[in-house]
């Protein structure tokens, strides 16, 4: 059940320091969207505000609102471990629990959380694992440890490890930067399935990527180092590569940034 | 005299190679080599002076050792393959002169202690053998040491582990530090000064010597060293293990007792052993609190016990030859109940250890 996002005034802080200021915008359900721009700009604080994962920071502070369908994460009443259960996530470095084998780090969300029936947990791994494309290279050894699988294939564990549950978004934080392009066109490939069923926000750094893989692009800037990062616009990614109406977001997109 | 190593050891170089990158190169087991000629040259020099004390012997060995390295290696290959020779051989004699004494100690306990050490001198008190006499054995104290420790590990481990989840994992502000400065302060507790604490509560509460008293000072000399080592093992399980698991929306308390303490449990554990093998040896708070028995006490709640480093004291303090051999004995299996506890430490830190099996 994949759900809409609408974002209004939210910003972030760590302790005094104001990350990211003021950013309003609304993520399409069952699309895929990218945010771009420059490395300090926010746009790992900005994603992990969206399943309050920002306050697990030491420090961490969030003022504004994220609604999702209408449900305001940051309402009094809400508990963020229910959030995050929602609004899944994958990180940049591949982090498979590495006391756990590739079976039980896929189970590990429902396990973790109690609530799974014993003769369900092997289809859910299954499903999971083939939704992720990686059920062919492993379902030979699925008690074998999730650190022993290459960089690619631990990324892939780390997407089936956050579908298993089975969350209405999934936020990606550079989720190819440390991969080969070999593994990095096997995630793209399969971003472009899972957005039949989740939403999805990608962070990249690559702008083919972001062409390839986004149905909308967000490019985000800061006008000095130290400053808040904010949205500088957010459109069709087709807009915002062939036609931007900000000349900030061409100079960035061509090259000609800074 | 460093001249004769020379000539001994030239030969073995193999010809010099011109204008490429090799160089004339001393063959791999030189630095034994010159182990050897040098213990030679040693012995030779203290026989013909006459030096009595083999620690001369080998004060000189050590000094010819440095010297024959360093004077080779530059006539044969070149000054930095020289300074980089003399600096392996100073580790080596500084690793030697640190193995010396722990090795003569283990030695002198096995050779001493194997004496009357047989099934016999495990399995039997000191009832009714006159400290002077042979015979008698070290079981009552061994069950005491083993129900001492054991105690003030069950009271000290579970405590130790929570105060270092709470210091690594929620612990901020005020209340974080003086938990910090409280257990470093503990640390530098002498084991008197515990003995002598828990001592003030057995007069205060009119109680009377046992076990338990025992293992309550032993526990608060335990507890600084858990709490430190589990503190160590925990900073060192990544911050992203936790961050996945809350991004799976797993609850805290969850996160921590599925994700962090099993990535670092194998760590823990041998910082739980060393910390028992640190209290096994105390005596002061023991002589203070568990007063010593000939006889087997089996509960540690009632009643005065003996304990393997307060045997070993009695022991020595009656002067016979038979109680000399009976503490040595006791002193080997104290010292192999430690050993085991590293090794069983050991076992479980392999065992547990995150898997890599790339
Ligand atoms: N844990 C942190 N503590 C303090 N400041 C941080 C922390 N993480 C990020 N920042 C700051 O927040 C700003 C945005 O960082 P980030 O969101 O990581 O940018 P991006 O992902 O776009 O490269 C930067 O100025 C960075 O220095
Ligand atoms: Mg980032």
């Amino acid at each position: 059940m994949a759900k809409r996002i609408d974002v209004s005034g939210l910003s972030a802080y760590y302790g005094a320091h104001k990350a990211i200021d003021d950013i309003s915008m609304t993520v399409e359900p069952r699309s895929v969207t990218a945010f771009i721009g420059p490395s300090g700009c926010g746009k790992s604080t900005f994603l992990r505000t969206l399943n309050r994962m920002h306050e697990v920071t030491p420090g961490g502070r969030v003022e504004g609102k994220v609604l999702l369908d209408d449900e305001n994460l940051y309402g009094s009443a809400v508990d963020p471990v229910a959030v995050r259960r929602t609004v899944g996530m994958v990180f940049q470095r591949p982090n498979p629990f590495p006391t756990m084998s590739i079976f039980d780090n896929v189970a590990a969300g429902l396990r973790l959380n109690g609530k799974f029936k014993k003769s369900e947990l092997a289809d859910v791994v299954e499903k999971s694992l083939k939704g992720a494309n990686l059920w062919n290279e492993v379902k030979d050894r699925l008690n074998k440890p999730g650190s022993g699988l290459s960089g690619g294939q631990q990324q892939r564990l780390c997407i089936a490890r956050a579908i298993a549950v089975e969350p209405d978004v999934l936020l990606m934080d550079e989720p190819c930067s440390a991969l080969d392009p070999i593994s990095t066109l096997a995630i793209e490939d399969l971003i472009g399935e899972l957005k039949e069923r989740f939403t999805i926000v990608i962070v990249t750094h690559n702008m083919q990527q972001a062409a390839r893989v986004s149905d909308r692009t967000a490019f985000f800037n800061l006008s000095a180092v130290g400053q808040p990062g904010k949205l500088i616009e957010i459109d069709e990614t087709e807009r915002i590569f062939s036609n931007p109406s900000v000349q900030a977001t061409e100079d960035y997109i061509s090259g000609r940034f800074g | 005299m460093s001249h004769v190593a020379v000539s001994d050891a030239r030969p073995a170089a193999p010809a010099p190679h011109k204008g490429s990158l090799s160089a004339r190169s001393l063959p791999r087991w030189a630095g034994a080599g010159f182990a050897v000629v040098s213990i030679a040259l040693a012995v030779g020099i203290g026989l013909v002076f006459g030096l009595q004390s083999k620690v001369q012997w080998g004060l000189i060995a050590a000094l010819l050792f440095i010297l024959v390295s360093y004077a080779v290696t530059t006539a044969v290959e070149n000054k930095r393959q020289a300074k980089d020779r003399v600096a392996t051989s100073l580790v080596w004699v500084c690793f030697i002169l640190a193995v010396i004494p722990l090795a003569s100690l283990l030695w002198t306990t096995i050779s001493r202690g194997t004496k009357v050490l047989n099934g016999y001198f495990l399995s039997h008190s000191m009832a009714g053998v006159p400290g002077f006499e042979t015979g008698g054995g070290v079981y009552h104290a061994l069950i005491g040491t083993l129900e001492q420790v054991g105690l003030a590990t069950l009271i000290s481990a579970p405590l130790g582990l929570l105060a270092a989840v709470y210091l690594v994992e929620y612990g901020k502000g005020a209340l974080a530090k003086a938990v910090t400065f409280f257990v470093d302060v503990m640390t530098g507790i002498p084991s008197i000064v515990a003995g002598l604490f828990i001592l003030t509560l057995m007069l205060m509460f009119d109680l009377g010597p046992s076990g338990f008293m025992g293992s309550l000072a032993l526990a608060i000399l335990m507890l600084p060293v858990v709490v430190r080592s589990t503190e160590e093992m925990l900073k060192l399980v990544p911050n992203e293990l936790r961050e996945a698991a809350l991004a799976l929306g797993v609850p805290k308390w969850r996160m921590i007792l599925k994700v962090v303490l099993p990535t670092a449990i194998g760590g823990i554990t041998t910082g739980v052993m060393l910390a028992i093998a640190r209290i096994a040896g105390e005596t002061a708070p023991i002589m203070l609190l568990v007063f010593g028995n000939q006889l087997i006490n089996t509960n540690p709640f009632q009643g005065a016990q003996s304990s393997l480093p307060f045997y070993i004291w009695e022991q020595y303090r009656v002067g016979s030859d038979a109680a000399y051999d009976r503490a040595w004995a006791a002193a080997l299996v104290l010292i192999a109940f430690v050993m085991i506890l590293n090794l069983v430490a050991r076992g479980i830190a392999r065992w547990k250890a995150p898997k890599t099996g790339r």
